[in-house]
C-alpha cells in the first residue's frame, strides 16, 4: 500500500508540472493573449500603451515564465495578478476556503439525493418510480450548469444547491446502474429469497459488494462539482476559485491562472487518488 | 423503450429540419434591426417570439442559433471522436510504452476540468474576433479539447481486439500491421466510434452554452444556444415572459432526445 501512495504522489507531481506548462502554453501562444482591454482605452497615452505591453515582456518566452514561476512558487511566491493588481497568494488564500465550502455542500447535497434516490429506486423497483427518478436526473443532466446558477440567483437560493444538483444528475445514473447490478447478483437474490429484510440485505450485501464502485463514482464527481463551480461562481457571484478564474481568463492573467491551473488539477488528482486508493483497500478487504 | 427513441428521433428531425429551414421560415435575418418598434417587444404576428434587446425578431434567431449549435457541435464531436480514434485505438493497438503514453496524455487532459481549459483558451482568443471566426474557434476548440474520455473507452476497445484470437490468427497468417488495424481493428471499434460521437454530440451543446452564457461563446450578432440564453441574466418574469424561454426549452428538450436515443449502456459506457 506504502508503495501505492508514493507512486501515486509521484503520479500527481509530474501531472502537475506537465499540466501547468501545458495550460501555460495554450495561454501563451493563443492568438490573442498579447490583446488587452487597458490597451484599448482611448484615454491612455502611447507610452501608456506601450508600458502596458513591455510589462508583458516577462511572459513571452513561455519556458523562462514557467522557470521563474516554479522556482518563485516554491519560496512561496506566487506572482502578482496583472488583472486584479494583487498579490495571487493572497487572492487565492481569501478565495480557496469559499469554493471549499460552496463545492463541500454541493457534493453534499448532490450525493446524498442521488445516494437516496438510487437505493430507493433500486430497493422498491416501482416502474413509476424509477421513471420519474431516471427523469429527475436526466433533466438536470440537460440542463447547462450556467443555466441553473441564473435561476438559483433568480430564486434567491444558495449556488452550493446548483453544483449539488449537477453532481447529483451525473451520480446517480451511475449509482443506480451499479446499485442494479449488485441487486441481481446471486448470493442477493438468495439471500432476499431467505427472509433477509431490506436494510440488511443493502447495509451487509449490496454495499460492501459495490462500495468501491460507488467511492470511484464519488472521486470523479469532485471534477464536475469543480466544472460547475466556474459558471455557478461566475453568474451567483460568489468570490470563489470559479469567478477568480472566469476573471482571470478574461484579463489574460497567466500568472493567476497557471496557479489556478495548479489548484484545481491537484484538487481532481487527489480526489481521484483518494478514492482509487480507498477502492483498492476496500476490494482488498472483500478479497 | 423503442417508441421512446422513435419518439426521440421524430423530435430531433423536427427541430434539426426547422433549423435548416430558417432561411424560408424565419420572417427576418438574424441580425435585422427592427428601429420602428420597442426593443424586447412581446409576441406581435410579425414577431412570434417577440423582439430582443436590440430590436431583433426572437423566433428567427433561435431558429439559426439552433442551426449554428446544431451543425457545429456534431461537427466538433467528428473531430473529437477522430482524434480520440487515433489516439486511443492506436495506443490500445500497438500497446506497451505507447498505450501508457498515449492513456498518460489523457490522464491529463482528464485531470483539468474541461470548462476551466475551455475558459481558458476562449478567453485568450483576440477581443476583435468576427462572428465567424469566434463560432469556429468554439466548436473547433470543443472538438480538440474533448478527446480524451473518449480515446480511454477506444484504447480499452482496441486492447481487447489486439488480445483476442481473430486477430492472432491473422497475424499468424502474415497480414501486415496497417492492414490489421484498417481492415480488422477499426471496423470491430465501429460501434464504441459511434457511441463516442453520438454521446458527445449532447456534451458539446451543453458546453457552448455554458460558454455563451458566461459571454464567452458566439460573438454578436451571429446567434447560438449560448448566446441566445444569455438573455436568461436579465430576465426578471419567469410566468410573465415565457416565450423567453424558448431557447432554454429548444435545447432541454434536443439534449434530452440525444440522451433518450443512446441506450442506458452506452451512456454508462
Amino acid at each position: 500500500m506504502v508503495r501505492v501512495i508514493i507512486r501515486q504522489i509521484l503520479r500527481i507531481a509530474v501531472t502537475l508540472f506537465i499540466g501547468g506548462l501545458f495550460a501555460a502554453t495554450l495561454i501563451r501562444y493563443a492568438p490573442g493573449f498579447d490583446s488587452d482591454e487597458q490597451a484599448m482605452d482611448t484615454r491612455l497615452s502611447n507610452e501608456s500603451v506601450q508600458a502596458l505591453r513591455e510589462a508583458r515582456a516577462g511572459e513571452r518566452n513561455i519556458f523562462r515564465f514557467y522557470g521563474n514561476f516554479l522556482s518563485a512558487a516554491v519560496h512561496g511566491d506566487l506572482g502578482v495578478s496583472r488583472s486584479l493588481n494583487r498579490p495571487v497568494r493572497e487572492l487565492v488564500r481569501e478565495r480557496t476556503p469559499v469554493t471549499m465550502k460552496l463545492i463541500g455542500t454541493g457534493l453534499l447535497a448532490g450525493w446524498a439525493l442521488g445516494l437516496i434516490l438510487a437505493i430507493s429506486a433500486a430497493m422498491m423497483r416501482l416502474v413509476t418510480y424509477d421513471v420519474f427518478t431516471t427523469a429527475v436526473s436526466g433533466l438536470f443532466l440537460c440542463i447547462p450548469s450556467a443555466v441553473l446558477a441564473l435561476v438559483f440567483v433568480f430564486v434567491n437560493a444558495p449556488g452550493a444547491l446548483a453544483i449539488g444538483l449537477v453532481v447529483f444528475a451525473h451520480v446517480f445514473r451511475y449509482w443506480r446502474n451499479l446499485l442494479d447490478k449488485s441487486y441481481a447478483m446471486p448470493h442477493i437474490i438468495t439471500a432476499r429469497a431467505k427472509g433477509v429484510g431490506p436494510i440488511r440485505v443493502l447495509l451487509f450485501h449490496v454495499l460492501p459488494v459495490s462500495g468501491a464502485q460507488l467511492l470511484a463514482v464519488a472521486g470523479v464527481s469532485v471534477s464536475v462539482a469543480l466544472g460547475a463551480a466556474i459558471p455557478v461562481e461566475a453568474l451567483c457571484g460568489i468570490p470563489g476559485i470559479g469567478q477568480l478564474a472566469w476573471q482571470a481568463a478574461l484579463g489574460r492573467d497567466l500568472s493567476l491562472l497557471v496557479t489556478l491551473t495548479f489548484i484545481v488539477t491537484f484538487v481532481t488528482l487527489l480526489a481521484n487518488t483518494t478514492s482509487d486508493i480507498l477502492g483498492r483497500s476496500l476490494r482488498a478487504q472483500e478479497a | 423503450m423503442k417508441r421512446v427513441r422513435q419518439f426521440a428521433c421524430v423530435l430531433l428531425v423536427l427541430i434539426v429540419g426547422a433549423s435548416f429551414a430558417a432561411n424560408w421560415l424565419a420572417p427576418a435575418n438574424y441580425a435585422t434591426q427592427f428601429r420602428d418598434e420597442l426593443p424586447n417587444a412581446g409576441p406581435s404576428k410579425a414577431h412570434w417570439l417577440g423582439t430582443d434587446d436590440l430590436g431583433r425578431d426572437r423566433f428567427s434567431r433561435v431558429l439559426y442559433g439552433t442551426r449554428v449549435s446544431l451543425l457545429l457541435a456534431p461537427t466538433a464531436a467528428l473531430l473529437s471522436t477522430v482524434l480520440a480514434a487515433l489516439v486511443g485505438a492506436l495506443a490500445g493497438y500497438l500497446g506497451g510504452r505507447w498505450e501508457r503514453l498515449a492513456m498518460a496524455g489523457a490522464d491529463l487532459f482528464l485531470s483539468l476540468p474541461w470548462l476551466f481549459l475551455l475558459l481558458m483558451v476562449r478567453a485568450a482568443l483576440p477581443l476583435n474576433v468576427s462572428a465567424f471566426t469566434s463560432v469556429t474557434v468554439t466548436f473547433f476548440l470543443l472538438g480538440i479539447l474533448g478527446w480524451a474520455a473518449s480515446a480511454r473507452v477506444l484504447c480499452a476497445g482496441a486492447r481487447n481486439i489486439r488480445n483476442s484470437d481473430f486477430l492472432l490468427l491473422a497475424r499468424a497468417s502474415g497480414v501486415g500491421r496497417v492492414r490489421l488495424l484498417w481492415l480488422h481493428v477499426l471496423p470491430n471499434l465501429k460501434p464504441v466510434l459511434l457511441a463516442q460521437f453520438w454521446i458527445s454530440i449532447p456534451v458539446f451543446i451543453l458546453s457552448e452554452a455554458n460558454l455563451g452564457i458566461l459571454g464567452l461563446g458566439v460573438a454578436e450578432p451571429l446567434p447560438s444556444w449560448g448566446s441566445l440564453l444569455r438573455e436568461l441574466e436579465n430576465f426578471t418574469n419567469f410566468g410573465g415572459e415565457y416565450w423567453r424561454l424558448v431557447p432554454l426549452a429548444l435545447l432541454v428538450i434536443t439534449v434530452t432526445s440525444f440522451q433518450m436515443i443512446l441506450s442506458r449502456d452506452e451512456v454508462t459506457a
